[in-house]
């Protein structure tokens, strides 16, 4: 469909003598390749996983050689909707093909090669970031030694593709939207692409993690019986929303969305994902937080129940914190010391 | 990496020199209640088995992982859903059958989940103990290191009270080790074991 694509990506650390030590983090919904450090004309720009990527940190690069992407569909820099088709000479837009789970999964293999790394020490992520680093000990079972699965799931739920049904519809109806080709009009369908984004910031949270941070706490105090902002959540959501909304492309939040939708390895194989990871080879740990509700340990323990079904393998580890979904990106102690663990067991399988 | 030989394991918990003396090369073995994983990481050494642990520390989780071996966080008390029937040649209790609550459901999971089953725990008939209550207190020794109202230990029995159980629970002991500290124990073992070891599988 595409006759050809860029993907950018930024890496971190050295690649060793025998190209042994790459790890490959997959970005979730709204990530791209920027995972770790900061640049040097731009200091405040951290890299969205930086807490655990780095030197001295859990996934250490001073041993390991780390490899972000922006995945392709996406806004920051690889092939998207937003970008210039060069046969037409304008955005692709709507024409911008439908990618999944497994499409990335094709494109991150390519980028591989490009770099000579044969198999990966490790490939991880958490959300739709840990069904791409599932995907791949299903497709390339020999090309990947451990696969990470943080906050995951082996496909969506009714629930979970009715949210993001919600959120793209807040798009799809947005006026600017123009049936995707919004850029010809000059115009951003701003206000579905923020909706989008509430919802969807709802969910990643626990509803404890929102009552410690804003209960009912009202902006000025008192009640003004209007539809202004007058709870401190109602402030929040929309500053997340708005923030989100001026940088990230909507045509990229629908892909993204649909990606996760489809993403469902046992679906070829009669829904038994016993027999989804029959081809997998690869050593796992799978990580769930205890209030993650969009994505819930029981999805995960529904992934190890079928890895050790195939006797792969499998370490799981259920981390009690109360920021729901969003807790796979947060500094937490237990969270980072199991992270730290495993990375140096698997920096103890090649040499330097 | 930690690696133990066998008496060195032996002296550190008598009771899995007899665990480990009963799983044969290659067997896949599930350890319920794995600790720091130390018994999995010994009988992965040394018999090359394919083991995973069940714990519910945080603590031991990353010492499990530290250690090399398989460990899959989760509360023995609710079941061992996450495993099929038959998935195990061996699933290890040790130490942890006297602080169970459900003990039946879990000895019967134990059976669906392995071929045979393997359960140690200290004898309370040990003479030591009934000695202690004769005085008038609840034993405290280095079997039973609690004091009566912080002892996580619910359900603590004596040898004879076990075999009654799997005689009523269609279960079919296979063998039986009884020792104090690291030495076996064959004379009178019910009064003079501190700490049983049983193998066990569903009777046919």
């Amino acid at each position: 469909m595409l006759p050809h694509y860029d993907l950018v990506y930024e890496t971190y650390g050295a690649l060793n003598a025998d190209k042994s030590n790459a790890v490959l983090v997959c970005h979730a919904l709204s990530g791209h390749h920027h995972v770790a450090g900061y640049y040097a004309d731009d200091p405040k720009n951290v890299g969205w996983w930086d807490t655990m990527i780095g030197p001295g940190k859990p996934i250490d690069t001073d041993k390991f050689f780390v490899i972000g992407l922006n995945n392709l569909g996406g806004c920051h820099g690889s092939s998207g909707p937003s970008s210039i088709n060069p046969a037409t000479g304008k955005p692709y837009g709507a024409s911008f093909p439908v990618v999944t789970v497994e499409d990335w999964v094709e494109s991150q293999a390519r980028l591989a090669d490009r770099l000579g790394i044969k198999q990966f020490a490790a490939v991880m992520g958490g959300s739709l970031g840990g069904m791409q680093a599932l995907q791949w000990s299903l497709s390339y079972p020999a090309r990947v030694r451990h696969v990470l699965a943080i906050a995951c799931a082996p496909h969506l739920s009714a629930q979970n593709i009715a949210f993001n049904d919600v959120a793209r519809n807040a798009i799809l109806t947005d006026p600017d939207f123009h049936g995707g080709n919004y850029y010809e009009h000059g115009v951003v369908p701003t206000r579905g692409l923020r909706l989008a984004r509430m919802l969807g910031h709802i969910t990643y949270l626990s509803d404890d993690a929102m009552a410690d941070k804003f209960g009912r706490a009202l902006r000025s105090g008192k009640l003004g019986y209007s539809y202004d902002i007058e709870f401190e959540i109602e402030s929040y959501l929309r500053y997340q929303g708005d923030k989100f909304a001026s940088y990230f492309d909507a045509n990229t939040y629908l892909l993204m969305t649909k990606a996760l939708d489809y993403f469902d390895p046992a679906r070829e194989y009669n829904d038994d994902l016993n027999r989804a990871f029959a081809a997998a080879r690869a050593n796992f740990l799978v990580l769930s937080f205890t209030t993650d509700w969009r994505f819930s340990p029981e999805r995960s323990r529904a992934i190890v129940k079928a890895l050790l079904h195939n006797r792969l393998n499998v370490s799981y580890g259920e981390i009690t914190s109360n920021h729901g979904h969003d807790s796979f990106l947060m500094q937490h102690e237990h969270y980072h010391a199991v992270m730290r663990a495993y990375f140096a067991r698997i920096a103890g399988e090649f040499s330097a | 990496m930690s690696t133990h030989d066998h008496s060195s394991l032996a002296a550190i918990r008598p009771d899995f020199a007899a665990i480990a003396s009963w799983i044969p090369q290659g067997a896949s073995v599930l350890d319920l209640g794995c600790g720091d994983g130390s018994l999995l990481r010994y009988l992965q050494d040394a018999r090359g088995v394919r083991g995973y642990g069940v714990e519910i520390s945080d603590l031991n989780i990353v010492t499990c992982i530290q250690n090399g071996v398989n460990v899959i966080q989760g509360d023995l008390e609710s079941g061992l859903s996450g495993f099929e029937t038959d998935a195990f040649d061996y699933v290890v209790l040790s130490q942890t059958l006297q602080a169970m609550r459900n003990t039946e459901d879990l000895m019967q999971e134990i059976l669906r989940v392995g071929r045979a089953g393997i359960v140690s725990f200290p004898n309370f008939g040990y003479w030591k103990n009934r000695l202690c209550v004769l005085r008038g207190n609840m034993p405290v020794s280095e079997d039973l290191p609690y004091q009566w109202y912080d002892t996580p230990n619910v359900h603590l029995c004596t040898l004879h009270d076990f075999e009654a159980f799997c005689h009523g629970h269609k279960v079919h002991i296979l063998e039986r080790r009884v020792m104090t500290g690291d030495s076996e124990v064959r004379l009178l073992p019910n009064l003079l074991g501190s700490t049983a070891v049983y193998r066990f599988k569903r009777e046919a």
